[in-house]
């Protein structure tokens, strides 16, 4: 008996022990991805129509030396010299790279997002402190990645990549140098073979891009920015892809693209998103002065809403005029009956804290700490995008028309939320307890649901068979928002059709831009 | 009819059942904290108050032989934060079982030196949320116990100590991504592993057991929650407590024992400033009644 219930108990103990130390390995849903094999080159991809430059040659590339010249040997050489022995960082990176410039690098800005979506803490006086871009190290570090700030950043990097895209694929069409393994037959390849000339280089584009661009929006993060990009150039050499003067016009191109794009960024209002003390107490004494009870900080101490004056933020896909156009219609009176009978709805729906209310909230809060809800889309849509074979122009495009619906529609929100200045349910009932944080701003209308109905409408565009889940997977982002307690239907249902509005937008630009789909 | 002199709980004390003894019973416990550590800062915040946890389970120790026990316990957890708007949480947590065996002893000088190894297993039984800390009741790990107790009585003095490693299994969230100290692009979680060291020190009669306890848990890895940020499963989660624990079998009822005890976090990581009182009751029955007739 002893001895029985002793080894039943080894045994038992050891199955466990195997199964909890076995799964200890834990791989993201993008690792190990096969090499990126374009089902088209997208050669022509030179007509296509850019965002802000005038034309695909406003930025000179020079022609590249001859493919039978002892530089452009030497430069065969250096990759054969790194083929030779490669340690297995160098496959490592040869494999990561190969899955697509475009969608390593949004990955990047995930990660950075992520790491920087953190409110500051407060001061000894209660105030709060306020990020610097001159002194992003200090704390609070530079930025504060929230979802606006998130948007906008996601918007600009991809668009600022798909125009020096554009502008690289005319040169490569122009030059039309072929890949080095086209020259040298005898060289290795660690990445799919394309017909696409490699001069300049699609991949240095990107990260040339990408680099000039995060330096504005990330400035404490250039070490880490800078290895990626000295990883992915390496890469592209190493694997056989790309000989140095493809990398070297690719990034220079990037590079002065993405200036273009800094310059914007300067002078688009955002930087005085944050406000200022007399201004937030004017909006709140406006709100009193319509009839209505205003928005309240339920953040202890009180914070300052988060930047209120993002709505005057320059839109891509529309001018200022047409932004406060799609403002949709003013929610409920605050003191209305209708207010109270959707108070109550949200009352009840979280004494309903189920295991699936939990799973629907916490899924799609995307909340402190994470991408934010423009980054969770950038997933969904990256990793339906890898699936359709993109050419690097096309996934910069996609994801362009993607991330500039999600940046203006938060420019749309911010500016209903600060007009209408309307209250969380908390702050109506104060019994109403949370399934996740509430956002530090008014309600009206609800930031995941417009940044849902124009990602979904975008998607559906770009993915027509996958159109009824997208549909739904909005759907259940913007009732999360009500079954944490933190939305009201209206605000919920408002931001559906003002984010699809505003992806409209983003779907006409793609039907006009010469890409096709 | 032979009644255990002492009914022995937990899976890191020194004492044993008798053979065919079933002690069993119901335990309360009250934890709370206001401050934390947020990584190595200690901190308050306003948005959360008070946290405070309550925790009522079922415990059972059966005794096979005189040598080797059968331990089981099955909480139901309940929390709750006195300040801020977040939504408390409540439900049964983990199952866990181990087995406790006695495996060498020698009279030593004029006392008694015993060596136990406990093996065990928690396994939570509900799909409770574990990514919403510091409400959420559990860190929904499979784990795995391998414990090693030394203990040595000279009349009615007594010293303990235990050293444990802690091996913990993935668990799954609800989100699709997290940031450690990367973006991780999954909705599972590596789960370090952690040791667990205890030292009492006390007094065992066959009426009353006292004993001061100090405890260390110390994860192997993890991350610190960074500034302002929120708790995560896998932070590196450590712990010292300082406490006292009592035992107490009356007179009147033959078999029952009630005990209490508490304890105050005196040193910690990621992981709230909490003091913790409980208490519970338990009663033995003796299966070998009927066998010996």
């Amino acid at each position: 008996m002893k001895k029985l219930v002793l080894s039943l108990f080894v045994v038992l103990a050891g199955i466990f022990l195997l199964q909890v130390s076995c799964s200890k390995d834990v791989s993201g849903r993008t690792d190990g991805l096969p090499p990126l094999n374009p089902a088209k080159t997208d050669i022509n991809a030179g007509t296509w129509k850019p965002i802000l430059l005038t034309g695909p040659t406003e930025f000179a590339v020079a022609a590249p030396v001859a493919t039978n010249t002892p530089e452009y040997i030497a430069q065969v050489n250096e990759i054969k010299t790194w083929q030779k022995d490669l340690t297995s960082d160098e496959k490592r990176i040869v494999e990561y790279w190969a899955a697509g410039a475009v969608l390593r690098w949004n990955e990047i800005l995930r990660e950075l997002v992520a790491k920087h979506n953190l409110p500051p803490y407060q001061n000894p006086d209660n105030t709060y402190p306020i990020p610097n871009a001159n002194n992003p190290l200090a704390y609070p570090q530079f930025p504060f990645a929230n979802p606006p700030y998130a948007g906008r950043a996601y918007a600009y990097v991809s668009a600022a990549q798909y125009d020096a895209l554009v502008a690289a694929y005319h040169y490569k069409k122009l030059y039309n140098r072929p890949a080095p393994y086209r020259i040298d037959s005898t060289l290795k390849v660690l990445v799919n073979k394309t017909d696409l000339p490699s001069y300049p280089s699609e991949d240095a584009v990107v990260a040339g891009s990408a680099v000039e661009m995060l330096k504005l929006l990330f400035p404490g993060d250039q070490d880490y920015i800078q290895q990626k990009a000295e990883e992915h150039k390496r890469a592209r050499i190493i694997s056989g892809a790309n000989v140095r003067s493809d990398i070297e016009a690719g990034e220079a191109l990037g590079k002065a693209v993405a200036q273009k794009f800094v310059a914007r960024a300067r002078t688009d209002r955002a930087g005085a998103a944050v406000g200022t003390p007399a201004q937030w107490a004017k909006l709140e004494s406006d709100c009193i002065a319509k009839g209505e009870t205003p928005w309240i900080s339920l953040e202890v101490p009180k914070r300052p809403p988060m930047l209120p004056f993002y709505g005057n933020v320059r839109a891509f896909l529309f001018d200022s005029l047409t932004a406060i156009s799609l403002r949709p219609p003013p929610p409920p009176a605050t003191a209305s009956v209708k207010m109270k009978d959707e108070t109550d709805e949200i009352y009840k729906l979280i004494q309903d804290d189920s295991r699936e209310h939990y799973r629907i909230v916490h899924f799609w809060a995307d909340g402190v700490g994470t991408y934010t809800p423009p980054g969770h889309w950038d997933a969904i849509a990256a990793e339906d995008f890898i699936k359709m074979n993109f050419s690097e122009v096309r996934w910069a495009r996609n994801m362009a028309l993607l991330n500039m619906a999600l940046m203006d529609a938060g420019i749309v929100c911010w500016e209903a939320k600060t007009y209408y200045f309307n209250p969380r349910p908390t702050q109506l009932n104060s019994k109403i307890k949370t399934l996740t944080g509430i956002p530090n701003f008014p309600a009206y209308i609800s930031g995941h649901s417009t940044f849902s109905g124009a990602a979904a409408t975008v998607l559906s565009y770009i993915v027509p068979d996958k159109a009824a889940a997208y549909a739904a997977m909005a759907k259940e982002a913007s009732l999360s928002r009500m079954l944490a307690g933190i939305h009201y239907r209206a605000d919920c249902e408002q931001g559906l059709i003002t984010g699809g509005k505003v992806g409209d937008y983003a779907v006409q630009r793609g039907l006009s831009d010469g890409a096709g789909n | 009819m032979g009644i255990s002199p002492v009914c022995a709980q937990t899976e890191s004390d020194g004492l044993m059942m008798q053979k065919n003894n079933l002690c069993t019973g119901f335990m309360y416990s009250y934890t709370s904290w206001d401050h934390y550590w947020e990584g190595t800062l200690k901190r308050t915040n306003e948005n959360l108050g008070k946290v405070s946890t309550q925790m009522i389970g079922w415990a059972g120790n059966y005794g096979i032989t005189d040598k080797i026990d059968v331990i089981a316990s099955l909480p139901y957890v309940k929390t709750k934060a006195s300040a801020g708007t977040l939504h408390g949480v409540e439900g049964i947590q983990d199952f866990s079982l181990s087995g406790k065996w006695n495996f060498w002893q020698k009279k030593l000088g004029k006392g008694n030196l015993k060596l136990i190894g406990v093996g065990g297993f928690s396994i939570p039984v509900t799909n409770y949320v574990a990514d919403y800390l510091p409400l959420a009741i559990g860190l929904k790990s499979n784990t795995v116990t391998a414990r090693v107790i030394g203990d040595y009585q000279l009349n009615h003095f007594f010293v303990t100590g235990a050293a444990a490693y802690i091996f913990r299994g993935n668990v799954k969230i609800d989100r699709s991504a997290y940031y450690t100290t990367q973006l991780h692009l999954t909705n599972e979680v590596d789960m370090p592993d952690a040791v667990n060291f205890h030292l009492r020190v006390g007094y065992r009669g066959n009426v009353f057991v006292a004993e001061a306890a100090v405890m260390n848990w110390t994860t192997l890895g993890g991350f610190d929650i960074t500034r302002n940020n929120m708790p995560f499963p896998s932070n590196k989660m450590n712990a010292t407590t300082a406490g006292i624990n009592m035992k107490y079998n009356p007179g009147l009822m033959p078999g029952m024992s009630i005990i209490a005890g508490g304890n105050y976090t005196v040193a910690g990581r990621n992981v709230g400033q909490s003091y913790m009182v409980g208490g519970g009751i338990f009663y033995v029955f003796d299966f070998t009644r009927k066998k010996s007739k």
